[in-house]
């Protein structure tokens, strides 16, 4: 088990990924902040909520979507949809994917599949806390990333909520 | 977490943990419903086929949405208009269709327990859209799916059946699936058109004047006289059924409160409900329908995740 951010250094990695984001997206009317379910779900929370309290006033559009229904692997396993939330339209606007974990790549996959699905974006970004780079299984890189570590297929990579921190174990 | 059974047969079989799934994924599926492109890939290389041995519109029609919004492949059988009329069996004709690799089997039949004997001899998980006077198992859902979204959980709420109770396999499922999740059941209509045993093998209530029964219930599922099972006289007349039971607004009107209509369709408006509480605010029937895809993509996505095993 070993610490990868502890509560200090995850705040500060909230902010500067929040701080790139707007560095790259000055007019945030043409942005949407989209969380992946169930994980990415804290992690773009806190980010969007620390975009708010950087630009006070701005009206930040943010949603949340599951990808349960377009995974690859039904026949593998069943897995339970969480709830997609996403009251507003898409098309034509950047699209910044949040997710905690960006791992085998599979998960974005699917999301990219299921944001068709909800119009066409101008484009689409994304952006993690942690990126186990070695693990890859399909060609997608991150646009933003907190931390980008090394792991082995056997390690597991947790964000701890309660705690406010991130172990491998 | 995953579904307890193979098959849908009937609500019979289901756990209260196994409704709740259903319910829950249902309502997910709702949500997609509403996206500009309303399909999802989930069922890509899944097979499946409809075998409607009896007449149907709705379920066909909804069974075959949720299919396709699942990518699913989807085959349609109907009895008339296939080898059944050359005297094929229907072990026979289900095998010859597997043959062709298919995953699942929708199946409507007017003998009771006719998807029971088939999944005793075939591989595939089968959903039973009706068979005979035994259980509707979809309709169920979907109906406790639309009352959970009109007036909340199930638990505690007094959902009264009126009408034909004797032939109709959506109140049989009704009963089964309510009774599960903590609700009130009661039955009203013509004592002949009530069998006897329910009350005491079923731990449902009875009640011969709908007044009464219109004036306990939350939510009233008015089911249709179903002639084409009843091979003998058990009411005068249409019109006499009518004046006893039908549910007109009239009646509502006299209640000290508003009570939630349902009507699982086709309607004989006139007979068992009137068009202008058919047609009311009160009256969520449009909506059970909508909702049935929603449930119907839960239920073929969870049997076939199931398979997997």
């Amino acid at each position: 088990m070993k610490t990868i951010l502890d509560k200090r250094q995850l705040h500060l990695t909230i902010l500067r990924l929040a701080h790139q984001l707007l560095e790259n997206h000055q007019n945030l009317d043409e942005v949407v902040f989209i969380g992946l379910q169930p994980r990415g779900v804290q992690i773009s929370k806190r980010i969007v909520d620390t975009v708010r309290s950087l630009c006070l006033g701005q009206n930040i559009q943010y949603g949340i979507l599951d990808i349960t229904f377009y995974r690859d692997d039904v026949r593998k396993e069943l897995h339970i949809a969480n709830t997609t939330d996403i009251p507003f339209s898409i098309e034509g606007k950047a699209v910044i994917l949040i997710d905690d974990v960006l791992y085998t790549g599979r998960t974005i996959r699917a999301a990219l599949d299921a944001l068709q699905d909800f119009g066409r974006p101008k484009k689409i970004e994304l952006c993690v806390l942690v990126d186990r780079r070695f693990n890859r299984e399909l060609p997608i890189q991150p646009d933003y990333c907190g931390k980008s570590i090394d792991t082995a297929y056997s390690q597991k990579v947790k964000v701890e909520w309660e705690r406010e921190e991130v172990i491998l174990y | 977490m995953q579904l307890s059974t193979k098959h849908l047969l009937g609500i019979k079989d289901l756990s209260s943990e196994d409704i709740s799934l259903i319910l829950t994924t249902a309502s997910q599926f709702k949500e997609v419903l509403q996206r500009p492109v309303k399909k999802v890939p989930s069922l890509r290389d899944i097979t499946i086929v409809n075998l409607f041995y009896e007449n149907s519109t709705r379920t066909r029609f909804s069974f075959e949405l949720a299919e396709k919004r699942l990518s699913a492949d989807a085959i349609n059988f109907s009895s008339s208009a296939s080898s059944v009329s050359k005297g094929e069996t229907l072990l026979d004709t289900v095998n010859n269709i597997l043959s062709m690799k298919v995953d699942m089997v929708v199946m409507r039949h007017s003998a009771s327990g006719a998807p029971h004997f088939l999944a005793k001899h075939i591989p595939a998980a089968i959903v039973n859209a009706g068979d005979g006077i035994n259980e509707h198992p979809t309709q169920a859902l979907l109906d406790a799916f639309s009352i959970q979204e009109k007036i909340g959980s199930l638990e505690g709420k007094k959902v009264l059946l009126i009408g034909d109770i004797m032939h109709s396999r959506v109140a049989l499922s009704n009963i089964y699936l309510l009774k599960k999740m903590g609700a009130e059941v009661m039955v009203a209509g013509p004592p002949t058109l009530i069998p006897t045993y329910l009350e005491q093998a079923l731990q449902v209530k009875v009640e011969y004047n709908l007044k009464k029964a219109l004036q306990w219930c939350d939510v009233a599922n008015v089911l249709r006289i179903q002639l084409e099972r009843q091979n003998q006289v058990l009411f005068s007349s249409l019109r006499e059924y009518n004046l006893a039971y039908g549910v007109t607004k009239k009646l509502l009107d006299s209640l000290q409160k508003e009570i939630v209509i349902m009507h699982p369709g086709p309607i004989n408006r006139g007979v068992e409900i009137d068009s202008d509480v058919a047609d009311s605010s009160q009256s969520i029937i449009l909506q059970q329908v909508e909702n049935g895809v929603a449930v119907r993509m839960a239920v073929l996505y969870l049997l076939a995740g199931k398979k997997a095993e």
